[in-house]
């Protein structure tokens, strides 16, 4: 079987490299890797997008159907995401049921989207408490190469930026009758998630696999538009101090501003 | 929108439930709840009623699982169907499996895992009644659990969550501050290393709001600690007095 494992040798050099403030590949503490966004690429979706991140890769494809609101909000459309760690993508990864890794990884590019209010739902309700549209966002993880959350939330927005709702018309009966055209999705706000690992004491931004092996604390923090925090998840089995924690949002807040021109 | 938001904080400041707004709710322990484990304790925090429980370090099932230089932790937070208004299907939700997860890496860095290696310590986290703020008091409870199993530990981990209502930065959410409110805080530490080691978040917050959030919910960890301790102790002065 083939696996991830890295050498201690390694994982000491990567870690000995970042305790006197530099890395591995040559980035500083608080570089990116290299960002590509391609939308559009998946003419049957509603809308989609690629993020590169270095060699992570994930593609996020949008559909939207006709369905009931929740009893609880009769006015408001509906958006799930849900993320498939495609076995191919890394010896890691294995078909079957989502575990963990997967459902924290949708649920924080959820929660990031929701919290912010990205979507007008309001505006997705069709007829109140019985048809609204139905958005569902699937993360498709094509490549493993660390900082999967990074690059899931912002191919997620990506192809949600992209995405078009056929138009419709409402008939007397009630049934929704689609007529030919198209409509932006409402979006309105833009969360971008800025993840760190913690390794010797110190904070990176955008750990790739190797630094992932070494990290022993993990913080994904998402800025919406103006600022402020709409979600949080520390993950990994390390501690943080308060001030790191106060770093990170010193730090996350103006990679966010960086990253958010590459979608808006 | 049909329903008009009610107020959370009223015009002297109090809570829907009486409360101040750095006030906790009435939080009651019991080390020792489930006679077959190896450690267990209760929590009664406001309205939650959780159980916790461990088992181990025992041998792991399945075997591949095993680590040859650690212990591995298996943790479990469930909720039972009847915990909550509307009935909860028993199958372990997308939820519960995220806060497992969260919940078992809030534990993990208090346990000395390196001196069980290929073993297995099973906790198990039963919500038998919820009103919000379930997977803080949760790990409130586990930790206590793991203490009175006797596994040794850098320090006991404490949970309490802090959020925004009304335009007020308040301690400990309960269900409808939750569900109502603008901001949920969880945070657990290690009050004696000051470290912590569960912080999630969701909401909308400055990042001004947001370190005063996480300095309230620190306040607050630390006097459920002060509880923590003394619940632990309980058990064993009872068991003085009856071996005497």
């Amino acid at each position: 079987m083939s696996s991830t494992v890295i050498s201690r040798i390694r994982q000491r050099q990567i870690a000995d490299l970042i305790a006197g403030g530099k890395r591995l590949d040559e980035r500083g503490l608080t570089d990116y890797r290299e960002i590509k966004v391609d939308t559009g690429l998946i003419a049957k979706a509603e809308g989609s997008a690629l993020v590169h991140i270095g060699r992570t890769k994930v593609l996020s494809g949008v559909k939207i159907e006709l369905g009931e609101p929740f009893s609880d909000r009769p006015n408001d459309g509906v958006l799930t995401v849900n993320s498939e760690f495609v076995p191919l993508a890394s010896p890691e990864f294995e078909a079957g049921p989502p575990r963990e890794e997967s459902i924290e990884l949708a649920r924080v590019v959820d929660r990031g989207i929701r919290e912010s209010k990205a979507m007008d739902l309001e505006k997705l309700c069709i007829v109140p408490g019985k048809t609204v549209f139905v958005v569902f966002v699937d993360v498709y993880i094509l490549n493993h190469d660390g900082n999967l959350i990074d690059t899931a939330a912002l191919a997620s927005l990506a192809a949600l930026v992209n995405a078009k709702i056929f138009n419709y018309k409402l008939k007397e009966d009630g049934e929704v009758e689609i007529v030919p055209g198209l409509t932006q999705l409402p979006v309105k706000n833009h969360p971008i998630a800025i993840t760190f690992a913690r390794i010797d004491d110190k904070l990176v931004v955008d750990p790739w696999l190797d630094e992932e092996k070494v990290m022993d604390t993990r913080l994904t923090v998402t800025f919406e538009k103006d600022g402020k925090i709409c979600a949080m998840q520390k993950g990994g089995r390390g501690v943080l101090t308060r001030d790191q924690i106060v770093e990170a949002i010193t730090i996350g807040k103006q990679k966010a501003e960086e990253l958010r021109k590459l979608v808006v | 929108m049909s329903k008009k938001p009610r107020k959370l904080i009223n015009k002297k400041g109090l809570r829907v439930d009486g409360r101040k707004i750095d006030e906790l709710r009435p939080i009651k322990l019991t080390v020792g709840a489930v006679n077959n484990a190896d450690g267990s304790a209760y929590v009664e925090h406001g309205r939650n009623k959780i159980l916790a429980a461990v088992y181990g370090p025992r041998e792991t099932h399945p075997r591949h699982l095993a680590q040859p230089d650690r212990a591995i932790l298996r943790c479990r937070y469930h909720m039972a169907p009847f915990s909550v208004e509307e009935r909860k299907s028993p199958a372990p939700s997308r939820r519960e499996m995220e806060l497992s997860k969260v919940i078992r890496e809030a534990l993990e860095p208090s346990i000395f895992l390196e001196q069980y290696p290929r073993t297995s310590i099973d906790l198990f986290i039963e919500v038998l009644q919820a009103d919000g703020g379930t997977r803080c008091a949760g790990i409130t409870v586990a930790s206590l659990a793991l203490a009175d199993a006797g596994i040794p530990m850098r320090d006991l981990i404490v949970a309490c969550a802090a959020g925004k209502v009304d335009g007020k930065i308040i301690l400990d959410l309960n269900d409808i501050e939750d569900k109502e409110g603008k901001a949920d805080v969880p945070v657990s530490l290690m009050p004696n290393l000051e470290v912590i080691t569960l912080l999630q978040m969701d909401g909308m917050l400055t990042p001004e709001e947001f370190e005063e959030a996480l300095s309230l919910a620190i306040g607050g960890c630390n006097r459920i600690y002060d509880l923590q301790k003394e619940a632990l102790k309980a058990k064993y002065m009872a068991i003085e007095e009856e071996s005497e």
